[in-house]
């Protein structure tokens, strides 16, 4: 099985220049610049059948072919790196494990759109990613990786880490873009795309980490390559992650398609002695619930999109039969409550009234109606309701949880107590 | 009152920015680090050297999760209470550190030694419980392991 992503993460220490240029990194930005036309890896990527994975699952190829590549203004490229999606810490692995990969991926990428200027957008809380990106970013600077006349090819970039100061909607694409800037993080309506106008009105793409890290492998392998690590439709391996009580929470590089069984009870050594996995969050916190019934679904966009639920980061959130579906929705809630960027009413003000009705419920002082309450709330957060997709995030479990668990619900209201305590 | 040294800071931040706006987090976190906190002063100076209007730098500042407002004790302990943390417990763990450390979630003891702050995920689910404390994660935490933890922080 090949991990080409995770291939050169070692327990005994990162890899510095030397140590990645002997596995053949930078192979595939020599590569580019000395015989591919930007149009060619675009192609390439578009033909690969990469889709993005920090949530949406667009065509990474097609995202990039928005570029207008006769524009005078100076394209930039973004590597979201923001990764604060509760239950996810796989991008957090490639750029502290393999932090010359992440460069080499701004490289090609950057190439592909003809950008003159990169960025590196890191949540604060990853210091030890920054230390190793600082460090990669220095070195592939004085071996002329990047910056002026990149290897005598004529092509410039420069590449620069900016580290953020920790807020949830910093990880939502003209969120990000409002941030860098300088300005107050709020979300900014589309169209204009960030491809038209992003980044000081420049063409900007945007794109996840692990989606960027694939590219240096799609150009040094190919399509056909790449549409064979799958065991499904959609190309690649994924990282997927499982957390909660398993025995061993992590995240395995795996063919895209791979069961929620396998990871579960193969790479996280099943769910621990005594528990039985009764639901789960496929994605991370805004993906809907799915079941035990669920465990043999390949773990894919289009198949979990079919179960109900959504792909989004691949990090596996279980719960256990000895867990409240009550208590773990008001945790979500609450997050998504609190990390709302406050600028449209509906989210900010509704979903504190989610958290604070599950509250209730969970200590045994539901009403009559509060479902409904609910289920109303999930209509009106729901798509095409709010500004961006946090708040439609924040009801998809919600809804799911209704519908999967809602005898544990009544139960809550009818025996005024939480059965789990 | 800047110092010199958090002027000089902020200037070379701005440096590496086209915009001196973008520079902006960059100098809150600079104030923060050299003072632990950013106090009404130190962000109006450092407004003036980025040249923009104050109170659109306070817009960013209280924007932050990590940008403290308000004085902040030796040690900050940050303690994530997302979901993964939250289902191998997050809340027996919080309750424990509250208690040890006598303070309620946003408060600084008396000594000025420790503050405590909710945080949503730190990305290190799979070390859950997870804290962060003075910016470096600390995973695998427990109630048992309190006493050890915080001695190593004077
Ligand atoms: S949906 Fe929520 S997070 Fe998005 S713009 Fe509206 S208030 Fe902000
Ligand atoms: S949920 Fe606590 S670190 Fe992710």
């Amino acid at each position: 099985m090949e991990t080409p992503l995770t291939a050169n993460i070692r327990p005994d220490g990162r890899l510095d220049r030397a140590g990645y240029e002997a596995t053949g990194g930078y192979g595939a930005l020599r590569k580019v610049l000395a015989d591919m036309a930007p149009g060619e890896v675009t192609q390439m990527v578009k033909d690969s059948g990469l889709r993005g994975r920090g949530g949406a699952g667009f065509s990474t190829g097609m995202k990039w072919g928005f570029i207008p590549l006769d524009d005078e203004r100076p394209t930039c490229i973004v590597a979201n790196a923001d990764e604060m999606e509760p239950g996810t810490f796989k991008d957090r692995i490639l750029l502290e494990g393999d932090p010359h990969q992440m460069v080499e991926a701004m490289a090609v990428s950057g190439y592909a759109i003809q950008a003159r200027y990169a960025f590196i957008f890191l949540r604060e809380e990853y210091r030890p990613a920054a230390r190793a990106l600082e460090r990669a970013i220095g070195e592939a600077y004085e071996a002329g990786y990047l910056g002026e006349d990149i290897l005598g090819s004529g092509y410039h970039l420069d590449l620069q880490l900016h580290t953020s100061a920790g807020r949830y909607i910093c990880g939502e694409e003209t969120a990000l873009l409002s941030a860098l800037e300088g300005h107050r993080p709020l979300p900014r309506a589309k169209p204009p795309f960030p491809q038209q106008s992003g980044l000081w009105g420049r063409p900007t793409v945007v794109n996840n980490v692990e989606t960027l890290c694939n590219v240096p492998h799609i150009v040094n392998h190919g399509a056909a390559w790449f549409q064979g690590l799958s065991r499904t439709e959609d190309a690649g391996t994924k990282l997927y992650g499982a957390s909660g009580k398993v025995n061993r929470p992590g995240a395995w590089e795996l063919p895209m398609g791979t069961t929620a069984r396998e990871v579960v009870e193969e790479h996280a050594g099943g769910m621990r002695a005594g528990h039985r996995l009764r639901g789960m969050l496929p994605g991370g916190a805004s993906t809907p619930f799915l079941t035990d019934e669920h465990l043999d679904l390949p773990l894919d966009f289009g198949h979990v999109a079919e179960a109900g639920s959504r792909l989004g980061t691949g990090a596996i959130v279980a719960l256990d039969e000895r867990t409240c579906p009550v208590g773990m929705l008001a945790n979500l809630e609450r997050f998504f409550a609190r990390e709302s960027c406050g600028w449209c009413t509906p989210c900010r003000d509704g979903l504190p009234w989610t958290e604070r009705i599950l509250r209730a419920i969970d200590r045994g002082e539901g009403r009559e109606g509060d479902l409904d309450n609910l289920a109303l709330h999930c209509r009106h957060l729901g798509p095409g309701r709010t500004f961006c997709a946090h708040a439609p995030g924040a009801v998809g479990p919600l809804e799911s949880g209704l519908k999967h668990f809602r005898e544990d619900f009544e139960r809550h209201i009818r025996e005024r107590r939480c059965p789990w305590e | 009152m800047l110092s010199e040294a958090e002027r000089q800071a902020i200037a070379e931040e701005r440096e590496r920015w086209a915009d001196p706006r973008a520079a902006g987090v960059e100098a809150l976190k600079a104030v923060q680090e050299h003072q632990g906190w950013v106090s009404d002063e130190a962000l109006a100076e450092a407004a003036e050297v980025l040249g923009m209007p104050v109170a659109e730098l306070d817009g960013v500042a209280t924007f932050y999760n990590l940008i403290f407002r308000k004085p902040v004790g030796r040690h900050v302990i940050l303690v994530c209470d997302s979901v993964s943390c939250w289902l191998v417990g997050q809340e027996p763990l919080y309750a424990a550190l509250q208690q040890r450390l006598g303070i309620a979630p946003g408060q600084t003891t008396e000594d000025g030694r420790f503050t405590l702050l909710p945080v949503c995920c730190l990305g290190r689910c799979e070390r859950a419980p997870a804290l962060l404390i003075d910016g470096e994660p600390v995973g695998d935490v427990s109630p048992e392991r309190l006493d050890d933890l915080l001695e190593r922080y004077p």
